[in-house]
């Protein structure tokens, strides 16, 4: 047992919180928000430059040849920076869909693109009826020569309106939820009959709507589900750990407010009803932590039960933990942390979207339970 | 990060559970498994079982009867000893005064007491708290005035635990009424044989008789009694306070419980199906047993980082510890309350004895009078309020 990095993982985290830290403070992502995609196209460029954007490829493709740790250690400082950039659509969903359905062909075609900066990706699945249900498709797939055909709609696509190339699931057999006739399809952006409607998220990155009117795709899997749910699963994994980088800041954010903003003569901080409160924000984000190392750790289990428990629990207690230390960091900065002029509101509203992403506390709480939950005769 | 065994530390893991599993009586171990209370003789007896492998002791110096273990085998050890309901070794002996006296002591404690202390021939009890002094430990008052080669002692301690099987007492006494209250404090180890000490039982509300008051009217201590120098009495007793971290938090015992709470949920029935398969029950259930496993590991990394940190100083995240424990070991009880439903209710303590058959399932007997007594877990050792405190100034620096 060893929660030391390896030198590799030191020399990443190092060089990534040093980019983060250069070059993604406050007022300098706001100016990168402001630019017309919504994000940097230099900072992405940096990305690809780093190595980032083929984190978790196959080194004989170029890529960084990671695993769900060197992926934890990126998002958690993404996390802390806000990061704007579709790395997560691209790299974390696009993909792992690439590496866990793609074939050689596929993937020796895209990956170098990918890694080298020149292609974005992103996921449609969302549909208006299906909430977090991943079979639950209405979007239709039939076949048409030796290919398919697109028809139906996808929502909130996470940086769905940048995306060069987007994965697709749409039903190629059976009724609505069942997972077995649902495939995987990859459709070029500017194909005839997608149309796409972008739009700024809550937490300032994008995703768009888009509607598919007989587009024709490539195949990607006719039995992509097992693929799909461990992608997901490792994209949850990388949401617990970019979550603690947000709550890790709204912690350090609020406890430096505490020790400097004066009330009747002296720091708040010196307030024992301020200090208790601050000391479960503490808890709460270092409980946070354990489990996001937990999911990382179990996000590359190939029992999907296992996985899914594990992933699961992380979901509820990052869900749980991040609620708090959200609520709480605003609650204790008082009207600063209500202004958009303020950081901490900003991670607030991140926390608040990944709280829901791919499932809120409660779903997973729910799912854990009907497993029969973490521990068992063998623990 | 690699969160998995090395070989060798799964086979100790074995080796720890056949141990535990086989050479502690089943009798002891279904007592704790229910929640029973446990006799002197049952401590006595468990902890020379453990003793006669040098398994009572491991957190002693090895110079003294100690393991020369890693933090992960000593995790290990603290697992599946709760795992296998096995009691754990008397706290006041090996946690508290062992450690004491082998790192202040002189020589000659050192040899009278520390062989007697790691079999259990002396049971010791600990005289910290009083009725005045709780929270604020640094306030007591009980005296200690130097006569010449004997101490006197006047004054009274409560809250001590298992007193009534008690040898020997270790204390903290007031020594000096002149300086600063920390400064004028002695750890001074007490015959509980002496003439002048009467100890008087508290009943908790659960029935229990776990505490006690102790009283001293002109006790004759001999100075040789006294554990290092006089006056430096409170940095043993915060030596002694901050020596348990890892344990404190009784994952593994936690763990049993949950394991439990699911097997005796399966023979209980809600409605047309056991509780197990409530979805009521499982959610809750499942929420307790995802706060275990984020504190299992924030447990394992602070065992983790203890093999790097300078002896003494502390994880942050080891704070966490007794605060998160203390709530799920009570969120635990609740969650068995509500498995034995209406069998909550009658109270048998006073069957003992008498051959009166039980009411109800055996196992249900002790599920109220635990969630009451464990009330207890977040109020002792420095209850979560002050836990709190300490966390504010030593870690956030507020």
């Amino acid at each position: 047992m060893d929660f030391d990095l390896t030198e590799d993982q030191r020399l990443l985290k190092e060089s990534v919180d040093r980019l983060i830290a250069d070059q993604y403070s406050f007022s300098q992502r706001k100016g990168y928000a402001a630019e017309a995609p919504g994000w940097s196209a230099k900072m992405w460029a940096q990305y690809a430059e780093m190595g980032l954007l083929g984190l978790p490829f196959e080194e004989t493709l170029g890529g960084f040849g990671g695993g769900p740790v060197e992926t934890m250690i990126v998002m958690e400082t993404f996390g802390r920076g806000l990061v704007l950039e579709p790395f997560f659509a691209t790299v974390i969903l696009g993909g792992g869909l690439l590496r866990r359905a793609g074939s050689a062909a596929l993937r020796g075609a895209l990956i170098p693109q990918v890694t080298a900066g020149k292609l974005k990706l992103a996921f449609a699945h969302v549909e208006r009826q299906s909430r977090y249900n991943l079979a639950d498709v209405t979007t239709t797939a039939k076949r048409q020569g030796s290919g398919y055909v697109l028809d139906g709609a996808k929502s909130v696509v996470l940086h769905g309106d940048c995306a060069d190339k987007i994965f697709v699931t749409a039903r190629i057999s059976g009724e609505r939820r069942d997972a077995d006739g649902v495939g995987l399809f990859l459709v070029d952006a500017n194909a005839p009959g997608l149309t796409r409607r972008g739009y700024p998220t809550q937490d300032g990155l994008r995703a768009a709507e888009i509607g598919l009117a007989g587009v024709h795709a490539e195949t990607v899997s006719e039995h992509a589900m097992p693929a799909i749910e461990h992608t997901i699963d490792e994209a949850i994994a990388a949401l617990c750990a970019e979550a603690v980088g947000t709550m890790q800041v709204m912690h350090d954010t609020t406890l430096e407010y505490l020790k400097t903003r004066k009330q009747f003569g002296r720091a708040i901080g010196s307030f024992q009803v301020l200090q208790h409160r601050s000391v479960d924000m503490l808890v709460a984000l270092e409980q946070a932590r354990s489990m996001a190392m937990f999911a990382a750790v179990m996000a590359s289990e190939e029992n999907p039960i296992e996985r899914r428990r594990a992933i699961s629990a992380a979901k509820v207690q990052i869900g749980r933990s991040g609620k708090h230390v959200g609520q709480e960091a605003i609650q204790l900065h008082g009207g600063i942390g209500m202004t958009q002029e303020y950081s901490v509101g900003h991670s607030f509203k991140r926390m608040t979207m990944i709280e829901q992403m791919f499932g809120s506390a409660d779903d997973h709480l729910a799912a854990l339970a009907k497993l029969g939950g973490l521990f068992g005769k063998a623990a | 990060m690699d969160l998995s065994f090395t070989p060798e530390e799964l086979a100790f893991r074995e080796e720890a559970r056949r141990f535990f599993r086989t050479e502690v009586p089943q009798s002891i171990r279904d007592k704790v498994r229910e929640g029973e209370g446990l006799t002197k003789d049952d401590l006595v007896t468990s902890q020379r079982i453990l003793n006669s492998r040098g398994w009572a002791t491991v957190n002693w110096p090895v110079a003294v009867g100690g393991q020369d273990w890693t933090p992960v085998q000593i995790y290990m050890y603290q697992d599946e000893m709760q795992l296998a309901h096995v009691p754990a070794p008397i706290a006041f002996n090996v946690s508290m005064v062992g450690p004491v006296i082998a790192q202040f002591g002189n020589e000659e404690q050192k040899a009278r007491f520390l062989p007697k202390t790691a079999n259990a021939d002396i049971f010791w009890c600990q005289g910290f708290s009083e009725p005045g002094s709780g929270s604020d430990l640094a306030s007591l008052r009980t005296r200690a005035e130097r006569k010449g080669d004997k101490y006197i002692v006047n004054g009274q301690k409560i809250w001590t635990t298992l007193a009534q099987y008690a040898d020997w007492i270790f204390c903290l006494v007031r020594t000096d009424t002149s300086v600063k209250q920390q400064e004028g404090i002695s750890f001074l180890l007490i015959d509980m044989k002496t003439p002048g000490i009467t100890v008087r039982p508290i009943i908790t509300i659960d029935g229990g008789r776990e505490v006690n008051e102790v009283f001293f009217d002109n006790v004759e201590v001999p100075a040789e009694n006294l554990v290092g120098q006089e006056n430096k009495g409170w940095d043993y007793a915060k030596f002694l306070l901050g020596n348990e971290r890892t344990g404190i938090a009784r994952v593994g015992m936690s763990k049993a419980k949950v394991i439990r709470i699911k097997e005796l949920a399966a023979l209980e029935f809600a409605g047309e199906r056991p509780l197990i398969e409530d979805p009521r029950f499982q959610e809750k259930l499942a929420a307790v047993e995802i706060e275990l496993k984020a504190l299992e590991m924030t447990q394992l990394r602070v065992v983790a980082d203890e093999r790097k940190m300078a002896k003494g100083r502390q994880n942050p995240a080891s704070s966490i510890l007794k605060l998160k424990g203390s709530v799920i070991q009570q969120q635990l009880t609740e969650l068995l309350m509500e498995v034995v439903g209406p069998y909550i209710m009658p109270y048998q303590r006073d069957f003992d004895g008498n051959n009166e058959p039980t009411i109800g399932p055996d196992y249900a007997t002790e599920a109220a009078p635990m969630y009451f007594n464990y009330r207890k877990v977040s109020i002792y050792g420095g209850s979560n309020e002050i836990q709190h405190n300490i966390i504010a100034k030593a870690i956030l620096g507020l």
